[in-house]
């Protein structure tokens, strides 16, 4: 968590000044007792109305500082702790910007997702309770301890035996019931867990009957649920009393041991109620201690958390030197490329070599991890090959920069990804300065122009995030527009067409040759029907290349090829 | 105390596709902080709600009467211990007094005693009998450090107090010579009067048994005190989650019962954070809140019960100050909870574009938007900053306002209480109880401000779950007749032969948008129908009215000539099996979930289940074989070996009629070639419905129901309907034909 603090560099000075005022304000809270305690020693006691007049008054100026004090503490510390977390925020997210797929699939979407909103988020509202109250109750303790000392040395002793218990009954609480915490969260996860299967599965329990047993399935759940919560509460219905019991204990035993030093003759009767508050604050201020070392482990964890992300860096990175510009454009070539994803046993793809240029179109198809789409994320360096080459018009892809690459490339994912806002803002995603025409032009391509004229606002059409409100061709088809819409040199379609059904797969294709005379082409694909007639089929089985040619060359010479044809055609229809 | 959540269940709540509600930092489990921190939702119909939820509570009501006892009972405790320890000050300063005031004194009656003497002696001065008595009477007083009890001493100080007026010539208190000074000149006769009575009381000593006694009684209270609310807390947790355990079995019992079309509406999100999040919130609110609003309620009338009871003008300054607390607590509550909402809104925004930002990370590198998402990022979370910032500084100057109002009243109490005292009214331990009253006052005014908060967004939260308890629930006709035989459309599944005809159907997901209009269709018994056109065509529609997942608008389908609609739900769907595409498994073994297609079937059985389905391999492959747990997202098989099991489970519950889906997307071809061969054997002398994608199955198939944006545009068989021409004559040739031909040669 220290760590992290580099980042309230900005707010050194006012993080100075929330300190300096919460001491301001510690110390009229504490005089404030002290005060009082004039106010019956020697104005109610005496009836000396004037004295309690102008202590009073005294009073409400200490009071009025330290509410002023207070105030402003509060208006600081609200800027720096926010401040703060909006500095983080900030940091994290540029941060994960900058990182390749491998850093991605290491974290994870879901949780870089947590670590740059509720991790950060809990590590700035510890940050303001340590602003507001971690400062203040160390003041508090020490300075009500003097103050106490100073009124009375030996009643001081009550603390030495109340405040270890004081802390000895929370902390066996707390040691008790955080554990049971955990639990209830993993309880609770199953109970949505099973809750949501019901929801997704809802068909398969219907058709086959099976409600009593789901119903039994989530009861369970929500028992073991529902008995631990009782039992935690159990256990939490302790901390407040036994606090209680142990504070107006000590009180007890101030106003005992107090009287019997007033009867000695060693105490003044206002020095009793001043003690007892400062006994207050102090046992107060050992609660609030003690509630930070509830709250900091868990904004640790979460500090720890965000400091991963930022301490990961991008392996993929620009060259220093980055190459400008190539004499022909277009020019795929795989050199003996080889790639392992981190932490698997066997490589992605292994000793991969091909050569794709504009004007053709190179189909790879395999079956299920047999490394298509691997080939395709070393183009615009997703992933860097562990050995080989990929070279772009005749550059390493190691040496273009990254913005360089990707300019020259149109990507179309396996699973398309639309961002929330206008169709046609989707659409220019790739070129932010694409004319209407070029819009229209690639959906029309993309078979996509039809259904976007049946949306009541046409083009303006609101894309809802995730696109939840499009269908998977729909959603399919605006992607490979969106590709279209850039331009580029080279189109990589990472099995885009498979929710289109064979007609809107046949039109898309038929479209697209002639938009892409001028680029290399390259398709990833599960249907025989897809890459009948591309240019090059390369039939890739287990990370290796089992073929290349075409349709007609492959189905006499590759076994691969040919079953992976069987599979979806029937002998007859091959026959 | 307030917890945040635990990161993983935000990652996966986060990673859900579209939560409706955006709630930010989530609080819990369990217990919850709210109050101040949070943004108030308000219910629609409050009143109506509320009185819902209370029935809720009905069962529980001998345990809340207890919980409202004990909760009283342990305030009241609170409430009186101020006051006792009070009387404990009040002996002390009793005591205190009468010690001081005995020990001046004794110095000032000897020093008297010896100047009387000399005056005696002397005779200087002319006396007249008169006086002489009296010095003779002041010399016969008895010693006070002689005297015994407290009468005497009392009797003895109120001479030596008139001294002054009886004695003139005595100088006590007035000699320059520095005897001892006669406190009586620096005191009101009514601090003379309370002082002796003091005197009396205590005959000049620290009461420390009755001290004592009190101490025992505080003592006995707080314990008592302490004891009575961990009762109440344990009383109350048995019956919140008990309330919470009956409403979420309640809501997941109705969820059974709602028609299909409810879930189709709703993203899993919504209805999952209903059961959930509302929940929840429920459940802390009866945890916690109700026993503070008890405990709030009771302290407010006591407190202020008690300050009565000391004293009525000093109530009146604290009564007088409630309304500048309410003011403060309402100005500042309202003024933060718009910059909460403001944050609120922030941070959905925020956590939304995150989502996108990330999720979609690839495309935003491969099209070089970074720097337009970042902008994007900076922006709103400025906006948050600024939201979040204000609303922090708003909330935290609630207690500095709150605390100074407090001081305030506490100087004029004090100022009113000090003319108090030397008038005798009252005593310090009086001062000082009520000065703990009035500052223990402001306590549970925030608190009420909180929970009616808190009990607001509970209400709004209870009747989103109550709308989801009204949902109109699907009819089903009662499995037994009103005489308790079975109803006669209840035929014994064995006799199932599979005869399926729709008769004049209509039907229409949305009222204005008619999709099927006036069909009749008759499938015998053991044929194929498959149902092909382009996606998104509706193929599911069918199979959506064939088991009653949706109903119909008009006509009737019958199975062996009986009417679906007037069958029982499950005995209709015993006759069906069903393979969808979306293979849905669930968290258990393989076997259990095989299993799910008949209750009670043997492990031989499903073994079988699992060898027609060619499923029997890769199961034994896996470590723990047939009970190999599948993991959350069934990750650890693939997609196909997934589809396998789903057809093992299937063919297990041996129905008279199929339902398929070809669809066989991201499977490997030597998969999808063994999911091909056992959908055929389930097929085997079966009435199947096919959404059909190969073209083996479309020729095979006795009628082909052709479908387009939603309604089914051609029926016949493939001869019949390529001779037609029409739309399912183009699909094939856009779709088939293509392919066979250069397959072929």
């Amino acid at each position: 968590m220290i760590k992290l603090f580099r980042f309230a560099k900005p707010y050194k000075f006012l993080i100075t000044g929330v300190i300096l005022l919460v001491f301001l304000q510690t110390m009229a809270d504490l005089y404030l007792p002290t005060l009082m305690s004039d106010i019956i020693d020697k104005g109610v006691m005496q009836g000396d109305t004037g004295m309690i007049m102008s202590t009073g008054a005294k009073m409400l100026l200490v009071a009025g500082i330290g509410g002023i004090g207070a105030i402003l503490s509060s208006f600081w510390s609200a800027k720096v702790a926010v401040g703060f977390g909006k500095i983080l925020r900030n940091q994290v997210f540029t941060h994960v910007s900058t990182f390749s797929e491998k850093e991605i699939d290491r974290f994870g979407t879901a949780t870089l997702i947590t670590r740059s909103t509720n991790d950060i988020t809990q590590i700035q509202s510890v940050f303001i309770m340590m602003l507001r109250m971690m400062i203040s109750a160390p003041f508090m303790a020490v300075g009500g301890m003097m103050l106490a000392y100073s009124k009375d040395r030996t009643l001081t002793l009550v603390f030495v035996v109340a405040m270890p218990i004081l802390a000895l009954v929370i902390g066996f609480i707390a040691s008790k019931g955080m554990p049971r915490f955990k639990i209830i969260q993993v309880k609770l996860d199953r109970v949505n867990l099973v809750l949501r299967e019901k929801l997704t599965g809802i068909r398969v329990i219907r058709a086959f009957n099976q409600s009593l047993y789901e119903r039994q399935r989530f009861d369970e759940a929500n028992r073991d649920v529902t008995d631990n919560y009782i039992k935690i509460n159990r256990i939490m219905a302790f901390m407040m009393p036994s606090m209680m019991l142990v504070m107006n204990l000590t009180s007890l035993a101030i106003l005992w041991f107090g009287i019997i030093r007033i009867d000695s003759g060693n105490m003044a009767m206002g020095s009793l109620v001043a003690f007892t508050q400062y006994s207050m604050q102090i046992m107060f201020s050992m609660v609030m201690l003690s509630m930070m070392f509830i709250m900091v482990p868990r904004a640790q964890a979460a500090a720890v958390r965000v400091l991963e992300v930022l301490d990961a860096h991008p392996e993929i990175k620009d060259p220093e030197n980055p190459v400008q510009s190539s004499l022909t454009r277009g020019n795929v070539e795989f050199r003996n490329v080889t790639f392992h994803y981190t932490g698997a046993e066997a490589p992605a793809i292994s000793n991969v070599s091909f050569a794709a240029g504009p004007g053709e179109v190179t189909a790879i198809i395999g079956s299920t991890g047999a490394g298509k789409s691997t080939v395709l994320n070393l183009i615009p360096r997703f992933y860097d090959a562990v050995s080989g080459q990929v070279l772009i018009n005749g550059v390493d892809v190691r040496e273009w920069s990254l913005e360089t690459l990707r300019h020259k490339i149109g990507y179309v994912p396996q699973k398309p990804v639309l961002f929330s806002g206008s169709i046609s803002d989707n659409l220019r995603y790739g070129r932010t300065d694409a004319r209407e025409e070029d819009i229209t032009k690639a959906s029309e391509i993309a078979q996509a122009d039809s259904f976007i004229k049946d949306f009541e606002n046409g083009y303006a059409h609101s894309v809802s995030q995730g696109g939840t409100n499009l269908s998977g061709g729909q959603k399919q088809r605006l992607s490979i527009a969106r590709a279209l819409v850039r331009n580029p040199e080279i189109y990589l379609f990472d099995d885009s067409f498979s929710a289109l059904d064979f007609k809107t797969d046949a039109n898309l294709r038929e479209a697209l040759k002639a938009v892409t005379k001028e680029a290399t082409v390259i398709i990833v694909a599960q249907r025989v029907g897809t890459v009948m007639d591309a240019d090059r089929i390369i039939v890739m089985d287990e990370g290796r290349v089992a073929g290349i040619g075409t349709h007609k060359a492959l189905l006499d010479s590759c076994p691969v090829y040919r079953e992976i044809v069987l599979s979806q055609l029937s002998e007859e229809e091959i026959a | 105390m307030s917890q945040n959540r635990d990161s993983s269940a935000q990652m996966r709540d986060s990673s859900r596709k579209s939560m409706p509600r955006e709630d930010g930092p989530r609080m819990g489990p369990g217990p919850r902080g709210h109050g101040i921190g949070t943004p108030v939702e308000k219910a629609k119909d409050f009143k109506g709600t509320l009185r819902r939820l209370i029935q809720f509570l009905k069962p529980h009501q001998a345990k809340l009467i207890l919980v409202l006892i004990l909760a009283m009972a342990s305030t009241l405790f609170t409430i009186a211990a101020p006051k006792v320890a009070g009387q404990a000050m009040n002996k002390l300063r009793d005591g205190f007094v009468a010690k001081n005031v005995v020990q001046q004194m004794i110095p000032v009656q000897e020093a008297a005693a010896k100047e009387i003497k000399a005056m005696q002696s002397s005779e200087a001065l002319p006396m007249d009998a008169e006086t002489k008595t009296k010095l003779e009477n002041f010399l016969d007083l008895p010693l006070l450090t002689e005297a015994e009890d407290g009468e005497t001493k009392a009797m003895i100080l109120t001479q030596m107090f008139g001294i002054a007026e009886t004695l003139p010539q005595v100088s006590t208190g007035s000699d320059p010579a520095g005897s001892p000074v006669n406190p009586a000149d620096t005191m009101t006769p009514e601090q003379l009067d309370d002082t002796l009575r003091a005197v009396r009381e205590t005959n000049g000593r620290i009461d420390f048994s009755a001290i004592g006694t009190i101490a025992i009684l505080l003592l006995a209270m707080y314990v008592l005190s302490a004891g009575f609310s961990l009762a109440t807390g344990l009383v109350m947790s048995g019956v919140a989650q008990k309330t919470v355990y009956d409403l979420r079995k309640m809501v997941d019992e109705k969820l059974e019962r709602l028609p299909l079309s409810y879930f189709d509406k709703r993203t899993h999100g919504e209805i999952l954070s209903r059961m959930t999040n509302d929940v929840d919130t429920i459940s802390g609110t009866l945890q916690q809140s109700l026993t503070q609003l008890i405990t709030a309620v009771v302290q407010l009338v006591g407190f202020i019960v008690m300050m009565l009871t000391i004293s009525l003008p000093l109530t009146l300054i604290v009564l007088v100050s409630l309304p500048l607390y309410i003011f403060a607590t309402l100005f500042v509550t309202k003024r933060s909870q718009k910059y909460f909402k403001a944050q609120q809104k922030s941070m959905g925004q925020l956590s939304g574009h995150v989502e996108e930002m990330y999720s979609g990370h690839r495309i935003v590198r491969a099209f070089g938007q970074e720097e337009e998402s970042v902008q994007k990022f900076k922006e709103v979370n400025d906006a948050l900053y600024e939201a979040g910032w204000k609303a922090q500084f708003v909330s935290g100057t609630l207690f500095p306002v709150m605390g100074f109002i407090s001081n305030l009243a506490y100087v004029v109490i004090a100022v009113i209480g000090g003319l108090f005292m030397t008038r005798s009214i009252l005593n310090l331990g009086d001062i000082t109880a009520f000065i703990q009253y009035s500052r223990s006052f402001t306590h549970p005014i925030v608190q009420t401000a909180n929970i009616a908060n808190v009990v607001q967004s509970t209400i709004a939260c209870a009747e989103r779950v109550f709308e989801v308890l009204d949902e109109q629930e699907e009819v089903n006709p009662v499995l037994f007749a009103a005489d308790g035989h079975r109803a006669p459309t209840l035929a014994p599944v064995q006799q199932t032969c599979g005869a399926v005809e729709l008769e004049d159907i209509s039907f229409r997901y949305v009222d204005h948008e008619p999709l099927i209009e006036h069909m009749s269709l008759k499938v015998d018994q053991g044929h194929t129908v498959a149902i092909v056109g382009p996606t998104g065509a509706g193929k599911t529609t069918l199979v959506n009215l064939l088991m009653r997942f949706y109903e119909l608008k008009g006509g009737r389908i019958t199975i062996d000539g009986l009417d679906i609609a007037k069958m029982p739900r499950e005995a209709l769907r015993s006759r069906f099996g069903m393979v969808l595409q979306d293979t849905w498994l669930f968290n258990g073994t393989i076997k259990e979930n095989i299993a799910y297609g008949r209750q009670g079937a043997t492990d031989e059985e499903i073994v079988e289940a699992a060898k027609a389905a060619h499923a029997d391999h890769f199961i034994r492959t896996l470590p723990e074989g047939y009970d190999t747990v599948l993991n959350e997202e069934a990750s650890n098989i693939s997609q196909g070996q997934k589809q396998l099991l789903t057809i093992a489970r299937a063919i297990l519950s041996d129905p008279a009629i199929m339902i398929l889906d070809e669809a066989t997307s991201n499977v490997d071809t030597r998969t999808e070639h063994l999911i091909q061969k056992a959908m055929n054997r389930l097929m085997e002398n079966r009435t199947s419905f096919v959404i059909a994608h190969r073209l083996s199955t479309i020729r095979e198939a006795e009628v082909i129901l052709v479908m387009n944006k939603g309604t089914i545009v051609e029926v016949g068989s493939h001869d019949e309907l390529l001779r037609r021409g029409g739309f399912y004559a183009d699909l094939y040739q856009s779709q088939f034909a293509g392919a066979m031909v250069e397959a072929s040669a």
